[in-house]
């Protein structure tokens, strides 16, 4: 029954993945990333990482695919105006993909050796445990975070003011 | 223990998350509009997250999991910042075509 749950989200969170590249449309791009983006979720509530997939799906599909989508309707993009890559790059693209995943694949497979712990607890991805964590062990990354948040907010205002001698 | 560390064995996980990653890859290379390339990154993104949360989960260790936040931290800072250069490179060139952006080639 998990296996059969495993098999169904990888292969909805692929075949999205897949149109993402191949659709011609950008808005459609950002829905099947969105798609995307659940299915990696539900992979998250399979792992028994609730708070990990409420996260997600608040970040990701609420916050920075809404984000895409709202600069992509303020450009103004559609089919017509996506620029198409050569068939020669494309191939080449192809081909270097490929090497890619049968490099890696070669790589990994069978030699991952996990030392499972003897009492292994399943309350780890939740709030409280997670909670805990972070705010002893994490807490400088935790406020360094802060910071980066802040310039990044500075940054992007700047970046897109229109005139910056106002 | 949990019915998925029992069923499902981790290299499931490292060859989806392998997969994902990948097909950020080819995104990226494949596509001209700068937009979508970004949102392959954040693919690419996220086939790292699910590794790590597989392996925070099968560890039971939550270390993995709180390395996920951050990664959604420097992932939501990235699409801000890189959103805003964009709507600049749009504002300049009327585009997003990355073929453009060669101003520092000669």
């Amino acid at each position: 029954m998990t296996l059969a749950v495993f098999l169904a989200l990888a292969f909805v969170s692929v075949l999205f993945a897949l149109l993402m590249v191949f659709t011609k449309n950008p808005v459609h791009s950002v829905i099947y990333l969105i798609l995307t983006f659940f299915a990696i979720a539900g992979q998250y509530v399979l792992l028994n990482a609730q708070f990990l997939a409420v996260v997600h799906i608040i970040v990701y599909a609420g916050a920075i695919m809404v984000l895409f989508l709202f600069v992509l309707m303020l450009l103004n993009l559609n089919s017509d105006t996506e620029p198409v890559q050569s068939t020669k790059w494309k191939l080449g693209a192809a081909i270097a993909g490929g090497s890619l995943l049968v490099t890696l694949v070669g790589a990994l497979k069978g030699g991952i050796q996990l030392s499972m712990p003897e009492v292994s607890n399943s309350q780890v991805g939740l709030v409280q445990n997670l909670g805990r964590v972070l705010f002893t062990d994490f807490v400088v990354p935790f406020e360094i975070a802060g910071i980066l948040f802040l310039a990044a907010m500075v940054g992007a205002v700047l970046v897109g003011k229109r005139d910056l001698n106002v | 223990m949990l019915e998925v560390v029992r069923t499902i064995p981790i290299d499931y996980y490292v060859y989806l998350s392998t997969l994902l990653f990948c097909i950020g890859v080819f995104g990226v290379l494949i596509r001209r509009n700068a937009m979508v390339v970004l949102m392959c990154v954040e693919l690419m993104l996220n086939a790292v997250n699910l590794l790590l949360a597989a392996f925070s989960t099968y560890l039971s260790d939550a270390q993995g999991q709180i390395m996920v936040f951050f990664i959604m931290v420097v992932a939501a800072a990235e699409a801000a910042v890189g959103l805003g250069i964009l709507v600049m490179i749009y504002r300049n060139t009327k585009s997003t075509d990355i073929y453009l952006l060669d101003n520092l080639r000669n």
